[in-house]
């Protein structure tokens, strides 16, 4: 079934146990994501090292399967990326949902969430903790 | 009862309802946000436009006369539809929304003023919650709400006396029949102690115009709106009934064609009447589809719609409740057809997509109810909603799918 590309299991997985959930104290940025048509919103939180890379990531939130998998999958994702690298990765990752032939460079498990192409009102969906992830660097960048 | 009475006879009647959807019979169970048509109701809007479009009160012409007889014969449908005296009390809206922005910015303006207070519920429709909000801003006015208990959605209507006897309520703004509980509010009662504490009252019958007998006289309500698409008429018409008096001295709304008797380059002077409110070239083909639409239901007959709804919700009520996990919102009798429910931890839009796989089309989300989604700890929920047309099987089929969706996500 068409719906099976959409849910596939890591989705599932991820979004019954999502990773990196919880928060991080201060210092640590926090960014948030909220999607009135819905209700569901998702807070990141982002430790830096010294150099600028995002050393801890975690986040937190209510939401549906596809939005809590792609959140923990960005997480896992993002570790260890600059911020322009993180940010260059979002980039990515909605060309990858929203052009047929985009390239998956540097997605990993990301393209499991593929099957939005067949269902673009998840869009929004799918790009909520990464919006989320972005808001954390305002003012930063 | 005999079972779907109703949907056995008119089902056939909406083109809409016999398709497949990702393989399955299309199950609409999205009443609550928008109805289908009946095949009366799509030939008729295109009769109109094929045979008898022109502008309204403008022309001379034939046409013109034939547009402007069918406009207000379609007021005249409306009012005998809600039981109203007078023609003049029906304005054409462009739905509820816009009903409820007209009086909260007309009304609102004129009546309201510092220390005054707007009460409504904790259970209103953003419609009729955020033009309230706003008008109190405007106005100097409070915004304070009748609190709404548990997941059943019960407001105890005994305490609106002492409510209103101890402070200035000026307004009182509810809605007949929630979009989200599925309860339905006492309004005749609610509206007679609100006329004997001088209190105007405003109805949302959004979701019961087009479901029940709704009769402004037997109500005694002051203002009454509702959305033309909720009850099996066009998208981007509404009716707003306004007592008589009250209309009188009302100021109009929005400024332009059709709402003046005389302009200077000075001034200008309304009109007397509904035309008034009307300002502009008005959806012509929508009030006449939902002329249409309203003598169709009442050809069907709404108190056996009202069975019918009441059935098939009480019925859905039952059903969904065997289901593991199940938590459903709103009373368990004395329910309207439209059951909202969160299955488990399985997220509103998860359910949705996941029965959409199976051609059962349904809502999640807030439901425009996001304060009261807050107060009972939820974001969001499934919404099955129901309208004479639907079949006790495709309850069956709900029921069916919903357990599935419980093995595939897992709860
Ligand atoms: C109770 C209630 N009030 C108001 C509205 C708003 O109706 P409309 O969008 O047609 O203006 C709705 C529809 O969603 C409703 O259910």
């Amino acid at each position: 079934m068409e719906i099976d590309e959409l849910y596939q299991t890591i989705i599932l997985d991820h979004s019954k146990r999502p990773r990196n959930f919880g928060e991080l104290p201060a210092p640590a940025r926090k960014g948030e994501g909220y999607n009135p048509s819905c209700g569901d919103e998702i807070a990141v939180f982002v430790g830096e090292s010294s150099s600028g890379t995002i050393e801890q990531i975690k986040f937190t939130g209510q939401a549906c399967a596809i939005c809590m998998a792609s959140t923990s999958l960005m997480t896992i994702q993002v570790k260890g990326k600059s911020i322009a690298e993180a940010l260059a990765l979002k980039r990515t990752f909605i060309d990858f949902l929203m052009q047929e032939a985009a390239p998956a460079t540097g997605l990993g498990n990301l393209q499991a969430l593929g099957g939005v192409k067949k269902f673009p009102q998840r869009l929004k969906c799918a790009t909520l903790g990464w919006h989320a992830l972005e808001g954390a660097f305002k003012g930063r960048m | 009862m005999a079972t779907d009475l109703l949907a056995c006879t008119h089902r056939g009647d909406f083109p809409v309802l016999d398709q497949k959807v990702n393989g399955s019979p299309l199950v609409y169970l999205d009443n609550a946000a928008s109805t289908q048509h009946p095949a009366c109701v799509i030939d008729e809007i295109a009769r109109y436009y094929r045979e008898d479009h022109a502008n309204v009160h403008r022309g001379i012409h034939a046409l013109s006369s034939r547009a402007t007889k069918l406009y207000e014969d379609a007021r005249a449908c409306a009012a005998r539809f809600l039981g109203a005296d007078s023609n003049d009390s029906i304005i054409f809206t462009r739905g509820t929304t816009e009903g409820i922005n007209l009086v909260a910015s007309s009304w609102g303006t004129e009546h309201l003023g510092p220390g005054d207070i707007i009460l409504i519920t904790e259970m209103e429709h953003h419609a009729n919650l955020i033009p309230w909000q706003m008008a109190a801003r405007r106005t100097g006015a409070t915004l304070q709400y009748l609190p709404v208990h548990g997941d059943e959605g019960i407001i105890d209507w005994s305490l609106l006396d002492r409510r209103f006897k101890g402070s200035p309520v000026r307004l009182l703004a509810f809605t007949h029949v929630s979009n989200s509980l599925g309860c339905i509010n006492p309004v005749s009662q609610i509206c007679a102690e609100a006329r004997r504490n001088g209190v105007i009252t405003l109805v949302d019958a959004a979701q019961s115009a087009g479901h029940a007998p709704v009769n402004v006289q037997e109500l005694g309500c002051d203002f009454l709106v509702f959305s033309g698409h909720k009850c099996c008429g066009p998208t981007g018409i509404g009716v707003l009934y306004g007592n008589p008096e009250l209309l009188a001295d009302l100021a109009p709304y929005q400024f332009g064609g059709e709402m003046i008797s005389s302009v200077t380059y000075e001034s200008a002077q309304w009109k007397s009447g509904p035309h008034r409110f009307e300002a502009g070239t008005p959806h012509i083909a929508g009030a006449v589809g939902l002329a249409t639409a309203l003598d169709y239901l009442d050809k069907i007959g709404r108190p056996a719609i009202q069975t019918s709804d009441h059935h098939l919700g009480r019925l859905a009520y039952e059903r969904l409740s065997t289901l593991p996990g199940m938590r459903i919102l709103g009373p368990k009798t004395e329910r309207a057809g439209i059951v909202s429910f969160q299955l488990g931890t399985i997220h509103a839009h998860d359910l949705v997509a996941y029965a959409d796989q199976f051609g059962i089309a349904m809502r999640g989300g807030h439901h425009c109810n996001q304060p009261l989604m807050r107060k009972l700890g939820l974001h969001a929920t499934a919404r099955a909603s129901f309208y004479f047309y639907n079949t006790e099987s495709e309850i069956d089929r709900l029921v069916d799918v919903l357990h599935r969706a419980s093995r595939y996500f897992g709860v």
